[in-house]
């Protein structure tokens, strides 16, 4: 029998450690997108990162802008049960105030505005409001952010013209609530890194079983001179593609709750929450979450690739 | 290759291995090939063949000894580094070990791909590969389905696609009846007229005959059976190279 020499690869085969060719790459780990669970559990983790992230903004947003505008302002009561008298004070304190250069503006708050203030806890006891000696508010705007020493000097300056003031700064008064904000928003930014450990942990998971379900072509691979960083970026794409659909739905969902939540706050119309709002930038970071999902997903899905591997020869 | 002297490929020298606590698997097993050789490894079930394809393969690395391979250190060498060498070699798996969900073309393609050739490059050469092994006609059917003979010729196909320096084969005509196999050990002799080295373990007498020109290399429990010398210190082969 003649011998037919075989029609062998022209080209050298050491030509180096490139990725795997063509779509042999997608193919060598047979998993169907979608189909598993793990795009579903990326959604489910995204969604919520997104709720949360949005939560920890919009905090930061109340925070911050409450902040501002509180930093600067000082409230004076005149409490004094006679009117005439309160009024004669109010309008001394408001005097000396506004000729003092570290005051922007002091202005009494009008008995309308004060009203209106109280009305909710006095709503359906009409006519008992003109009973009850209400102190005169006098809004003081500093011109920088109120200290322990700017509201001692201030509160000397305004005895000395009207002796029942009692002195704030409106920071004080709302501290416990910031403390509340802050607290909320460290919660909601402990949540997203918990979810991203979770992300993690679930990818790790599932390279895992994919590794074991594929053991033997890996093996193949490797003995057929496939290097570790092939295998690696096979099961990195293809972990890459679950969580970027996973990714887009979840950022759907988590975003559809977003507004939804939104509306509900806004209808409340409170002053505090409609500094939460969320502002364009915010906006930005939220459509980041899934971005950062796939690419921590996909070193998650890298590291514990190469370390399997790290075992074999 | 740095330090690939003399022309040898594979160098064992007391080489040694063992499974865990157990027993030695091969002990003192020491031999030179040489490019374009053609050797048989026989020897009864459990001598230690497929162990010592093991270590020819770059599978395991033995427990003791000396192994160097196209004039590396084959026991130091780091494991990154040991892709490049497998690149140089061929193996055909006792049990074929072809992906189970890529089709006959795929399997043979995949050294290609794996050494990052085009997809444009590797059509013509894998199609004629399939071609010259006889299945050119099942180039899309999954292993599962083409019979043991044709899973073999596949095997064969993705061994040789690369033109390996070395090509390894554990018991190739196992699972085929004697005319598959004499064609088979066809392909191994064209392979080797290109200068590949082959090794052939087999516990089929019969086969050593077909091939004059071969050397045998004998495993008794273990131990490689080299009475004159003549395996470990080989006289340099006149026509040693690729053709």
């Amino acid at each position: 029998m003649a011998l037919r020499l075989p029609p062998v690869f022209g080209g050298s085969l050491a030509r180096g450690l490139r990725t795997l060719s063509g779509m042999s790459e997608a193919e060598l780990v047979p998993k169907a997108r979608l189909a598993g669970p793990m795009p579903w559990v990326i959604a489910i983790m995204v969604a919520l990162t997104v709720v949360a992230t949005a939560a920890g903004l919009a905090l930061s947003n109340i925070a911050g802008n409450a902040a501002d505008e509180l930093s600067g302002g000082v409230t004076i009561q005149i409490v004094e049960a006679n009117p005439t008298t309160r009024l004669q004070q109010a309008e001394a304190a408001v005097a000396r105030l506004n000729r003092t250069p570290r005051v922007e503006a002091a202005t009494i708050v009008s008995e309308d505005e004060v009203e209106r203030l109280i009305e909710p806890w006095l709503s359906g006891l009409s006519g008992v409001q003109q009973d009850i000696p209400v102190p005169a508010l006098i809004d003081v705007r500093m011109r920088d952010p109120v200290t322990g020493e700017t509201l001692g000097a201030l509160r000397r300056l305004v005895r000395e013209v009207a002796p029942a003031a009692r002195v704030d700064a409106q920071s004080t008064w709302l501290g416990p609530v910031f403390a509340t904000i802050d607290s909320l928003r460290l919660l909601s930014f402990a949540l997203v890194g918990m979810l991203a450990a979770a992300l993690a942990a679930s990818v790790l998971l599932a390279v895992r079983n994919a590794l074991g379900a594929n053991r033997d072509t890996i093996e193949i691979v490797h003995l057929l001179g496939g290097t570790d960083h092939q295998i690696a970026r096979v099961f990195q794409r293809s972990v890459g593609f679950d969580a970027a659909g996973g990714g887009t739905i979840g950022l759907g969902l988590g975003l559809i709750a977003v507004l939804l939540l939104g509306r509900q706050f806004a209808g409340l119309g409170a002053g505090l929450v409609s500094g939460g709002a969320l502002g364009w930038i915010d906006w930005v970071l939220l459509a980041l979450v899934p971005l950062a999902g796939v690419a921590l997903a996909m070193i998650t899905a890298r590291l514990t690739v190469l370390r399997a591997l790290r075992e074999m020869l | 290759m740095t330090g690939e002297h003399a022309g040898e490929i594979v160098q064992f020298d007391n080489v040694g291995l063992r499974y865990g606590t157990d027993r030695e698997v091969l002990s003192d097993v020491s031999f030179t090939l040489y490019p374009g050789s053609f050797y048989f490894l026989t020897g009864a079930s459990g001598a230690g063949k497929t162990s010592l394809l093991k270590l020819l393969y770059l599978a395991q690395r033995p427990s003791r000894g000396m192994i160097r391979m196209f004039g590396a250190d084959a026991i130091t060498l780091p494991r990154e580094r040991l892709p490049a060498l497998r690149r140089r070699l061929g193996v055909v798996f006792q049990d074929f070990r072809l992906v189970q969900h890529l089709s006959a073309f795929d399997n043979v393609a995949l050294p290609l791909r794996v050494a990052g050739v085009a997809e444009r490059e590797l059509q013509k050469p894998v199609t004629d590969m399939l071609e010259w092994v006889g299945l050119a006609d099942r180039m899309h059917a999954r292993p599962a389905t083409l019979s043991g003979g044709e899973q073999q010729r596949v095997a064969i196909a993705r061994a040789v696609i690369g033109r390996p320096d070395m090509l390894v084969a554990d018991e190739p005509t196992g699972n085929v009846d004697p005319e598959m196999a004499i064609k088979l050990l066809r392909l191994f002799e064209a392979l080797n007229r290109l200068g590949t080295t082959v090794v052939v373990a087999t516990h089929d007498i019969h086969l050593l005959k077909k091939v004059p020109d071969s050397l045998i290399m004998r495993l008794e429990k273990g131990r490689l059976s080299d009475p004159t010398g003549a395996l470990r210190y080989p006289p340099r082969p006149s026509t040693a190279g690729r053709g």
